[in-house]
């Protein structure tokens, strides 16, 4: 049985409202995505207890309900912000104990020598914080939250002050903890790129309100996502296993729900996941397999499950490939492919993005 | 010049009563600049202007108006005398009371711009760690305010150190229980005595300026930090 965290929400300020009710798995990495301004901070700092509102329940547990509020510093809670919030009076070794000694000892799951490894901070626990660069200011910053053996890891834009570098750095960190450690992730960002590479479950705020949010995949291939996400990231995200590797022509091969993908080359094993995210404007359709040549790799059959109502001069195609893809093709091409809800269709794929390529 | 004739009791009163201020005002200085640090309570401005007014006011008015709280007709005075049998007024007591009100803004003011300045987000990171309220405070806000409290007992200690206005209506002038060093050095002016009040004069100067020098170069050493 999944666990659940449930959380209603309802917050006003002057100028601006938090009104949310969501349903979150308990487990896995849940990205908050949201404009600045969405709600996404105050949505994390109720599930903090930092705000009190409304009712909260981690798998069985409530948190706070109109008779009920856990007030932080109770919560199994790790706290981790964009301003890594060190104490610039400890140095990263007394950082790293401030959590753990103040957690009872029957509930520490977690260790420093397991958390000093993943997060590999061997080398820093001496230091002060005034000479630690960005990125070993986060690391430190989340191994002290991990080090209160959280039930729950609320990360708000963690990565945002950091260059591109450094996100590269620490992404697979946050991807491992949550992995290992499993300790499910509340992760709020306005980067696309970060949401890609990081997101099982998606919520994505709008002037405090949640316009969509479930799986990833789900999300992705909603064709009414367009109004959220913006143009350029409208497409399908995809979970794809690593073949082989053609190293003769660059290639490596993918295996998506039995059919097959080809992107270049990739530094990754067989049997591994890799995670593609395919632009709607990329895939174009045909209701034949090619007869002749094309220089077109990746062909994938699909059915068409929905079509979009877009009046303009292109329109949104939901397509079943055992996931979901979305393909963006004009009004024109539509009337004259003569698409209905269940047709067998092709999809013609021109371009893959890995999506580390993203960042 | 006759050093004999100088009395040393004025002094260990004067630092006397400079230390126990210093010590009820940290006390009751620093919830308040807690308070008025992050309240957004109506009420905040109104106990700022409250707490500066001492910074304008003629001390002999402050010391007018308390001279009549601590007497025996008092609002204080009054049930403090049917208690203890003598009024506060023109009592050591009475001095120290006087003082901390005198001396108020100077150790609360440092100390409410100290908090503002750390903000809410270290307490909020120690609460999401686990503190409670007392905890975070003592482990967190204390020492990231070693600035703010040593400017604020030192400008509490010097500016207690100077008074006169107000001891003078409070406390009067009686040898060992009310005789400040500033009223010292007024009486021995009065009766042509330059030299003593030379002394002690330059005495005092050289000692408030040897506190403040220690202050700002200690101030320059500490370490600024900015989260």
């Amino acid at each position: 049985m999944t666990d659940f965290l449930k959380a209603i929400f309802k917050v006003d300020y002057p100028g601006f409202a938090l009104d949310v009710d969501l349903k979150l798995p308990a487990s896995g990495i849940t990205v908050v995505f949201g404009p600045s301004g969405s709600g996404k901070t105050t949505l994390l700092r109720c599930l903090a207890g930092l705000e009190k509102s409304g009712t909260m329940e981690i798998a069985g547990e409530v948190w706070q309900n109109e008779n009920i509020f856990i007030p932080v510093n109770q919560r199994a809670i790790g706290m981790v912000f964009q301003d890594s919030r060190l104490f610039p009076h400890l140095n990263v070794r007394d950082n790293l104990l401030y959590g753990y000694k103040r957690t009872p000892a029957d509930s520490r799951r977690l260790q420093m020598e397991e958390v000093v490894h993943v997060l590999d901070l061997e080398n820093l626990l001496e230091r002060g914080i005034e000479k630690l660069s960005g990125g070993e200011k986060q690391r430190v910053a989340l191994g002290r939250a991990l080090l209160t053996s959280p039930k729950l890891l609320l990360m708000d834009e963690p990565l945002a002050a950091l260059d591109a570098q450094r996100k590269t750095e620490i992404i697979p960190f946050i991807r491992k903890i949550e992995k290992e450690l499993s300790i499910p992730i509340i992760y709020v960002t306005h980067s696309m790129s970060e949401v890609l590479q990081l997101v099982d479950t998606m919520v994505i705020l709008k002037e405090g309100r949640v316009v969509k949010w479930g799986p990833v995949e789900k999300v992705f291939a909603d064709i009414q996502l367009r109004d959220a996400i913006g143009d350029q990231n409208s497409g399908a995200v995809l979970d794809t296993t690593v073949l082989e590797h053609d190293t003769e022509f660059g290639i490596t091969r993918l295996d998506f729900m039995g059919q097959e993908l080809s992107v270049p080359l990739q530094e990754i094993p067989p049997g591994q996941g890799l995670r593609v995210h395919i632009h709607s404007k990329d895939v174009s359709l045909a209701t034949q397999p090619p007869d002749g040549l094309t220089s077109v790799l990746n062909i994938l059959k699909t059915k068409v499950k929905k079509i979009g109502e877009n009046a303009g001069y292109s329109v949104d195609i939901e397509l079943d490939a055992g996931r979901p893809l979305l393909a963006t093709i004009t009004r024109k091409s539509l009337s004259n492919l003569n698409l209905q809800p269940g047709q067998s269709i092709y999809a013609f794929i021109k371009a893959i993005r890995m999506v580390h390529e993203n960042i | 010049m006759d050093i004999s004739s100088l009395n040393s009791g004025p002094i260990w009163l004067t630092l006397q009563l400079a230390s126990v201020t210093v010590m009820i005002l940290l006390a009751i200085g620093t919830p308040m600049a807690w308070w008025l640090a992050h309240t957004r309570s109506k009420m905040r401005v109104g106990i700022e202007a409250l707490v500066a007014l001492p910074l304008v006011l003629p001390p002999t008015v402050l010391g007018f108006y308390l001279l009549i709280l601590l007497g025996p007709n008092g609002w204080i005075g009054g049930p403090i005398k049917t208690l203890t049998g003598s009024p506060l007024s023109f009592t050591f007591t009475g001095l120290v009371f006087a003082s901390t009100l005198y001396s108020l803004p100077f150790v609360v003011q440092p100390l409410q711009s100290n908090f503002e300045s750390i903000g809410s987000t270290p307490m909020e990171t120690a609460a999401s760690l686990g503190a409670s309220r007392w905890d975070a405070f003592f482990s967190v806000i204390l020492p990231l305010s070693r600035r703010g409290y040593l400017t604020a007992t030192v400008l509490g200690f010097a500016h207690t150190l100077g008074e006169f206005g107000v001891v003078l209506m409070v406390g009067g002038n009686i040898p060992g229980k009310t005789k400040v060093i500033s009223i010292e050095i007024y009486d021995r002016v009065e009766v042509l005595e330059y030299t003593q009040a030379h002394i002690l004069s330059a005495g005092l100067l050289l000692f408030s300026f040897l506190i403040l020098l220690t202050v700002y170069s200690i101030n320059k050493k500490l370490p600024v930090h900015v989260s």
